[in-house]
């Protein structure tokens, strides 16, 4: 099946097997198509409508949360009971909460706590479990064993019940908390990964290669090692965030998250639960911004899978 | 029992007993990327006869497994689309018929091993098992009787122990040793052509010695075509009558095996032969053949070899590239300038 | 004997086998390279034979520090390798350089070619100094057949060959005095061998390399070889000139390598006294008693399973032979 295979790579516009004094030859006709596999993945990327979407719905998510001004210019602390409850209005699109106050000027500033506790928690795991995973996979023996077994442990644990019984027993239910409580027990997960995939590339031939050359550890690993594991946590981090931002409001409206007056989409949620036969529009809003920016994430993985794994070109 | 089989493949229209077992005429086949056309096989013709070992040698990329894979109907399609020719099977042609006809072609009258007999053989299914679903699929066996064909079978192919061996998984075999099994696996249902695509490509020497040594008492046994894919000069001395050179998806050369070796008479042969290292050169350097393999998708115009051939000429760098001519009745070569390669020996 | 650069004394590598997950024991273990005295002199060309499985690529990677001796010596000119401190092992290993197998995974597709061949100059930063390193790698590639311009492209740009190429100059970085070649062209078309085996045998002359080279092509192997060992199991069965070996051989299991080597010539087919071994090689990790090869050998006696026959001059063919019986056969050879 030799043929078979080197078929491809021919017809992949790769060079075929042979050799030159120079590369002008016919067998460089893929030296325009790819520069890089980033310089690939992104311009494939470019090029998905359903990836251009997403990213678009997490740009205008981020920059609710960063810039809420550039949306509204209501204070969503200022309150009047009189007005509980009103439909929404050309003036006030989202209408007037429990409170009386401002559902959409809430609704944007309810977005920056989803979103910071999901970053600092997806690179707060990103780096540690990706530290840990290395460890493991590039030193195996009783690093791997220690390592693998504390993965084991906390994975164990189911995510919902863990996060309920620490948050409960530390009595403190704020930001850092839930981001502390997220990454705690998420870490293992992108350990696993980079883990496996140290080991499927300690062994690679240009690993060798260099360590023949008198490399160090610390070179292989970042240097030939480590590369090849960041696409797929790259992967896995999007993902995460989009899950990240459902936790915390998971959390949140089962009471053991954020607390009001805190504002996120989870205690919008969780405040008007009981409202929704008489006005069912003040779950829809925050649910319809929360699915949307969980799926957004989610999509925007499964892109960056597709253009990142050349075997689904 | 194999009659009754022969009995169906009768009523195939066109069959002539007397016809060649294996025809290809003109075949064509190419592959749709994203970097356009790849044309992998381009008008490839040739034939082989019962008893007869037909040797289609070439590098890598030059289109002789795809010319295998078309023949067997087993070509990744898409992205490969036979395009063009015909395969005829004594006198049927194969592309012309409708897929359930040619699958019983393919398991009774050709069948084909490959390089890699590990990836060839399903791991979850001792090989018993794979020789017997062979005989209770096509011949309509008990599981007994068809246990009992599997054991012969490998004992035909020298595997001793057989009848212990037959329950083994194909992990629990040696390279060799799996190697029999695929020929077992092939041989189970008396075709009548064999394809070898690089069959021992992955073994040692002294294995690959048993395993050439064997399907040559098979094929002598049985009267079979054996179409030998590969790229090994060794080998196709040891074992070819007849050989096709393959380059960049063309057949640039044909000829019996002692008129090849003796006096090749297309420049790419020529390198190829010279290429070896060989006794009275050594402390010299091997005559290598500059440059390298045009891509599929970028064949250069006129003789596809052109750009690394020696006796090239401006004729040569011009459509059509040259046609097979007639260097002697029994053979042919793709150059218009065979008569000087040929004759400056 | 200053003339010897490289030198093994009874070089053993064992795998331990283990069973058990959390309390391993050890069963056994696989004696991939065992017992091997080899020595490399300056400026030739040692050859490797065997077939898969024989130890020679582990033998290899001991050679250039990739695995660690279960016992045994290695000196690099004249230097025991394992009685020096890190700091002067990591100096004498830069003498040792790989050329590996496969062109296509040896070579990192992340980074460019210039980062590549100078790699070895970041490890070792005192060979070149920094400002120059670009033009050294220059050098190197304008050595090898490459174009010099061609510094920041990536190795999927490269064909097979040039890949190899590519190899060849970053083993050359460091100046080192040997090169060992682990099957350097058995990936690559028989075009192509040609040429990358032209071009090492054209490197050794300018540059005055040893070369230990590791194959299974014996008719390579013969063409490029000074001298030829001859693996089996772990050990070295024949050693000796490639004249020696290729026309003389002693060991039945030399000779049954060389006959099956097919021959590209059809006029010799069937006039060839072709030794066709029984069976498959024992398992490493559990080899026979006395002789290794006994369990294939045709001329196998009582004695070979009771005695290990040693690697000794024994007839007058006036070359070691690592067999009872040996004597001298004629075949007719795969170069001839």
């Amino acid at each position: 099946m030799s043929d078979l295979s080197s078929a491809g790579t021919a017809v992949g516009g790769a060079p075929v097997g042979g050799d030159g004094p120079t590369t002008d030859a016919p067998g460089s006709g893929g030296q325009e198509r790819s520069a890089s596999l980033w310089a690939d993945a992104r311009r494939q990327l470019m090029r998905d409508p359903v990836f251009v979407i997403a990213f678009l719905y997490i740009l205008v998510v981020g920059s609710m949360a960063a810039f809420p001004k550039l949306w509204t210019s209501q204070d969503p602390r200022a309150c009047n009971t009189d007005r509980s409850r009103i439909s929404p209005s050309w003036e006030h699109p989202f209408g007037f909460d429990i409170l009386g106050c401002d559902y959409y000027s809430h609704a944007i500033y309810g977005a920056w706590p989803s979103m910071v506790i999901a970053i600092m928690a997806t690179g707060g795991i990103v780096v540690f479990g990706g530290v840990m995973g290395m460890l493991a996979g590039y030193y195996g023996g009783w690093v791997d064993a220690i390592i693998s077994r504390a993965m084991d442990i906390v994975l164990s644990l189911p995510f919902l019940l863990g996060a309920i019984v620490f948050l409960t027993v530390i009595k403190r239910q704020n930001i850092w908390t839930l981001t502390l409580v997220l990454f705690l027990l998420a870490w293992p997960t992108v350990a696993r990964i980079t883990r496996g995939s140290v080991i499927s590339s300690k062994d690679l031939d240009y690993v060798h290669a260099a360590k023949a050359v008198g490399a160090r550890n610390s070179r292989l690993m970042f240097r030939h090692i480590l590369p090849n594991a960041v696409a797929p946590m790259m992967v896995y981090a999007t993902i995460v965030l989009g899950s990240f931002v459902a936790a915390e409001a998971t959390l949140t409206f089962l009471g053991v998250g954020l607390q009001p007056p805190a504002q996120s989409w989870g205690i919008m949620i969780s405040v008007h639960q009981v409202y929704f036969l008489e006005d069912p529009w003040l779950l829809l809003f925050p649910c319809g911004l929360l699915v949307g920016t969980v799926l957004s994430f989610i999509l925007m993985g499964d892109a960056l899978r597709d253009a990142l794994d050349p075997k689904f070109r | 029992m194999s009659t009754d089989v022969n009995v169906k493949l009768d009523a195939l229209p066109g069959l002539d007993p007397k016809a060649l077992p294996l025809q290809v005429k003109n075949l064509q086949v190419e592959f749709r990327t994203r970097n356009g056309i790849a044309h992998a096989v381009n008008g490839v013709s040739f034939d082989v006869r019962a008893g007869e070992t037909r040797a289609i040698l070439g590098e890598s990329g030059c289109g002789k497994s795809v010319t295998a894979q078309a023949i067997m109907g087993i070509l990744d399609s898409p992205p490969g689309f036979v395009t063009g020719g015909e395969i005829l099977y004594r006198g049927v042609d194969l592309l012309k018929l409708p897929e359930s006809e040619r699958r019983k072609v393919r398991a009774n009258r050709i069948a084909m091993i490959f390089q890699d007999a590990l990836s060839a053989l399903n791991p979850v299914f001792t090989v018993g098992f794979q020789l017997g679903e062979l005989f209770r699929k096509h011949r309509g066996m008990s599981r007994q009787d068809a246990k009992a064909r599997s054991v012969e079978l490998l004992d035909l192919v020298k595997i001793p122990a057989a009848k212990q061996r037959v329950n083994d998984y194909p992990h629990q075999f040696s390279g060799g040793m799996r190697q029999r099994v695929m020929i077992a696996m092939a041989l189970a249902l008396d075709p009548e052509v064999l394809i070898a695509d690089e069959p021992t490509t992955a073994l040692d020497v002294t294995v690959q010695a048993q395993i050439m040594a064997l399907l040559a008492e098979l094929q002598r046994e049985r009267n079979m075509a054996l179409v030998l894919i590969t790229h090994d000069m060794g080998v196709v001395a040891d074992v070819a009558d007849r050989i096709s050179v393959m380059y960049a998806g063309r057949v640039i050369e044909e000829a019996g095996v002692h008129e090849i070796y003796a006096s090749p008479a297309h420049p790419y042969t020529k390198g190829l032969l010279e290429s070896i290292p060989r006794l009275d050169l050594k402390g010299q350097e091997l005559s290598a053949i500059k440059g390298l393999p045009p891509a599929l998708t970028n064949i250069p115009p006129g003789c596809a070899f052109n750009p690394r051939c020696r006796y090239a000429q401006d004729v040569c760098k011009q459509d059509p590239a040259p046609a097979l001519f007639q260097v002697s009745p029994s053979r042919t070569a793709a150059c218009h300038f065979w008569k000087e390669v040929k004759g400056d020996e | 004997m200053s003339d010897v650069v490289l030198e093994t004394r009874d070089l053993v590598k064992h795998f331990p086998l283990t069973q058990g997950i959390v309390f391993k024991k050890q069963i056994g273990a696989v004696r991939a390279v065992d017992g091997v005295n080899l020595e490399l002199r300056r400026g030739e060309t040692l050859g490797i034979v065997g077939e898969s499985g024989c130890g020679k690529s582990t033998l290899a990677r001991m050679l250039v520090g990739l695995e660690t001796p279960t016992s045994g010596d290695l000196f690099v000119q004249g230097k025991n390798m394992s009685k020096v401190g890190a700091e002067e092992r990591r100096r004498g290993r830069r003498n040792i350089q790989l050329v590996m197998q496969d062109p296509y995974t040896s070579l990192n597709p992340r980074m460019t070619v210039g980062d590549i061949i100078g790699e070895p100059f970041e490890v070792h930063p005192d060979v070149v100094p920094k400002g120059s390193r670009r033009r050294k790698v220059q050098e190197l590639l304008e050595l090898v057949g490459l174009n010099p311009d061609h510094i920041n492209r990536y190795p999927h740009q490269f064909s097979g060959g040039q890949r190899q190429r590519i190899g060849i100059a970053r083993a050359l970085a460091l100046n080192p005095e040997i090169i060992l070649c682990d099957e350097p062209v058995s990936a690559l078309d028989v075009s192509i061998q040609a040429q990358v085996i032209n071009l090492l045998e054209k490197l050794q002359n300018e540059l005055g390399l040893s070369y230990v080279f590791i194959a299974h092509d014996l008719s390579v192997v013969r063409h490029i070889a000074d001298r030829v060992a001859v693996m089996y199991l772990g050990k070295i069965v024949e050693i000796g000139t490639e004249d020696e070996i290729y026309e003389s051989p002693t060991h039945p299991y030399t000779q049954a390598l060389l006959s099956a080597v097919p021959v590209p010539d059809p006029k010799l087919r069937g006039q060839r006294d072709q030794i066709v071994l029984v069976g498959d090689v024992p398992s490493p990790a559990n080899p026979p008693s006395g002789c290794r090869f006994r369990t294939r050998c045709w001329k196998a006696q009582d004695i070979c399973a009771e005695q290990e026959p040693l690697l000794q001059i024994r007839d007058k063919s006036g070359h070691p032979s690592a067999c009872h019986f040996a004597e001298v056969r004629d075949v007719v050879h795969a170069t001839e």
